[in-house]
């Protein structure tokens, strides 16, 4: 069973705004994936882009391994234009995963960064409080679902399109720290974009809350080789790909 | 059967394809996908006597067919690396080629000492694409003169064969490797990655924290071939040919250039087992040409 393999595209689609949702079936035995490991995904036989993309695991379904991304750049503009049927090179599953919560949890998704916890809500389903923002009602995808894989969803949008209206690390944070809040004490499970993992630290550290956070890093190998994507730890540089991607808040330097 | 096998000096290599320094860890990130002993050697990740916590992030971006790097040589120094990584990699039956790099003359000569003393190393290669700190900042590898002194001061210091590592990044490479082969080093390889930069325009700030990067993959093979042909001119030491080799047609043009190895960098990232495929893509074109043995082809360029 090699974490390097090939696997054909099973089903692409575009959903709202320009996030895709990628579905491949590997063509060989592969390594069960943890909810918060990645994979390096690449079209074959291309040199520019010459790297490879790391993705999240999105969803495990029928042998089938899901990717949920904002189409941005060339290398997922290729991807999400790819047929079935198309094979494409894949490394994985790599990295840490988020630690098991023990109890319920509280997971907080920034944008297209609930592709990284669509699997944690969905292995230990009815368990989330899940805050779930982005800047406006476009870029939220699958609500139907995530609403009933959480215990709860609390929706914030920065313009007020749908839910909440602010930002949802405050949303959250807000949440969490009223007197005798049921969500107190609970461990949290963050990813979206770095400045609001920032703004989650500043509004949660120091209060005794355990906070998992998984980080997103320009990455050339995968798989803790060539020192490209770390982060700054307290003491030392971190791997994303390889002590991450999912840290403890307080491991990281804001 | 065709016969692989190469000399590098004293070294004899069971096929001609290494893993280039800083793309392979110390052998364990990749050994999952491929037996590390297939490989004619491993080229561990450049080692200083004093680790190095290297340049902040980002230290990557991504240009057309190649990347840039600026990782700043982070390494666990070579104390660490004979304590931790070494017993492992003798165990092996790999050739292991160990890069180092220092800050000055006295830590290249330090490095040298500790790794010729470690057992286990079975020959050096010296990355001297670094600054001099302290005489003035000079690149020893573009200085000729720094660059005399201290292969000279390191060939002292190791009875190991001896690669010198060149610098792309000078106007007369084959000048250089002359230089190197008049201070005693065994072979020369090259290239290192080419001194690159790239912008971002909204932000207008380079997109790696070093401002200033390493260039290598498939963009720079070309300039790297050249290269090699130019050194293959001036020098009669083995040349180790390197820069964006990603199959054996690759390899191939090293080697017909005047390479008597190569190794594959960049190309492990895309495709963690580039090396091997390398190897036998290699093998299978000698056995389509009916060529013997692999020495036959090392620079029989037609010109």
């Amino acid at each position: 069973m090699s974490r390097f393999f090939k696997a054909e595209i099973s089903g692409s689609d575009i959903l709202n705004s320009d996030i895709c949702l990628l579905s491949l079936k590997p063509h060989a035995e592969y390594e069960h994936p943890l909810p918060g490991q990645f994979y390096m995904l690449q079209a074959i036989g291309c040199y520019d882009p010459l790297l490879k993309r790391p993705f999240s695991i999105f969803s495990i379904k029928n042998n089938n391994l899901s990717f949920l991304f904002r189409v941005r750049g060339k290398a997922t503009k290729i991807l999400s234009s790819l047929k079935k049927g198309e094979v494409i090179d894949v490394i994985g599953p790599l990295g840490n995963s988020y630690p098991e919560p023990g109890s319920d949890f509280v997971a907080v998704a920034g944008g297209v960064g609930v592709a990284s916890l669509y699997n944690l809500i969905e292995k230990y389903s009815c368990r989330a409080h899940f805050f779930y923002g982005a800047k406006t009602k476009d870029e939220l995808v699958l609500l139907d679902k995530i609403s009933s894989l959480a215990k709860e969803l609390t929706i914030v949008t920065q313009d007020c399109s749908c839910g909440l209206e602010g930002v949802v690390t405050d949303a959250c944070a807000d949440a969490i720290c009223i007197p005798d809040s049921a969500l107190n004490g609970l461990p949290v499970y963050a990813c979206g974009p770095n400045p609001m993992l920032k703004a989650l630290h500043s509004r949660l550290s120091g209060k005794g809350i355990k906070c998992y956070v998984s980080l997103e890093e320009h990455m050339a190998c995968g798989v803790g080789a060539c020192l490209g994507c770390v982060v700054k730890g307290i003491n030392e540089y971190k791997r994303v790909c390889k002590e991450g991607p999912v840290f403890s808040m307080d491991e990281i330097q804001w | 059967m065709v016969n692989l096998s190469v000399k590098i000096g004293r070294l004899e290599l069971p096929n001609p394809v290494m893993t280039a320094s800083g793309t392979f860890g110390y052998g364990q990130e990749y050994s999952e996908f491929f037996d590390i002993e297939r490989l004619g050697a491993i080229v561990v990740k450049g080692l200083s006597y004093v680790p190095k916590q290297g340049n902040p992030p980002p230290r990557i971006a991504e240009t057309p067919a190649g990347m840039l790097n600026a990782i700043g040589l982070q390494n666990i120094g070579v104390d660490r690396f004979i304590a931790e990584k070494l017993p492992h990699l003798r165990t092996l039956d790999l050739k292991v080629i160990a890069n180092f790099f220092g800050d000055s003359i006295v830590e290249y000569v330090k490095a040298a000492e500790a790794l010729t003393d470690s057992g286990g190393v079975h020959a050096l290669e010296m990355n001297i694409s670094c600054p001099n700190k302290q005489a003035g900042w000079i690149v020893f590898g573009t200085n000729p003169d720094a660059m005399r002194e201290v292969v000279t001061a390191v060939r002292k210091a190791t009875d190991l064969p001896l690669i010198v590592k060149l610098s792309p990044n000078v106007t007369d490479i084959g000048m250089m490797a002359k230089v190197a082969e008049d201070c005693g080093a065994d072979a020369v390889s090259l290239i290192n990655t080419i001194t690159g930069m790239c912008i971002d325009t909204k932000t207008r700030r380079s997109k790696i924290a070093n401002v200033t990067g390493g260039l290598s993959g498939p963009a720079i093979r070309p300039i790297a071939v050249r290269m090699v042909w130019e050194v293959n001119k001036s020098v009669m030491i083995p040349i180790i040919g390197m820069g964006g080799i990603m199959t054996a047609q690759d390899a191939l043009e090293f080697i017909i250039a005047g390479a008597s190895a190569v190794s594959v960098g960049t190309a492990n990232f895309i495709n963690p087992v580039a090396a091997i495929e390398i190897i036998s893509g290699i093998e299978s074109y000698l056995l389509e040409h009916g060529i013997a043995d692999i020495n036959e082809i090392i620079g029989s360029l037609k010109t």
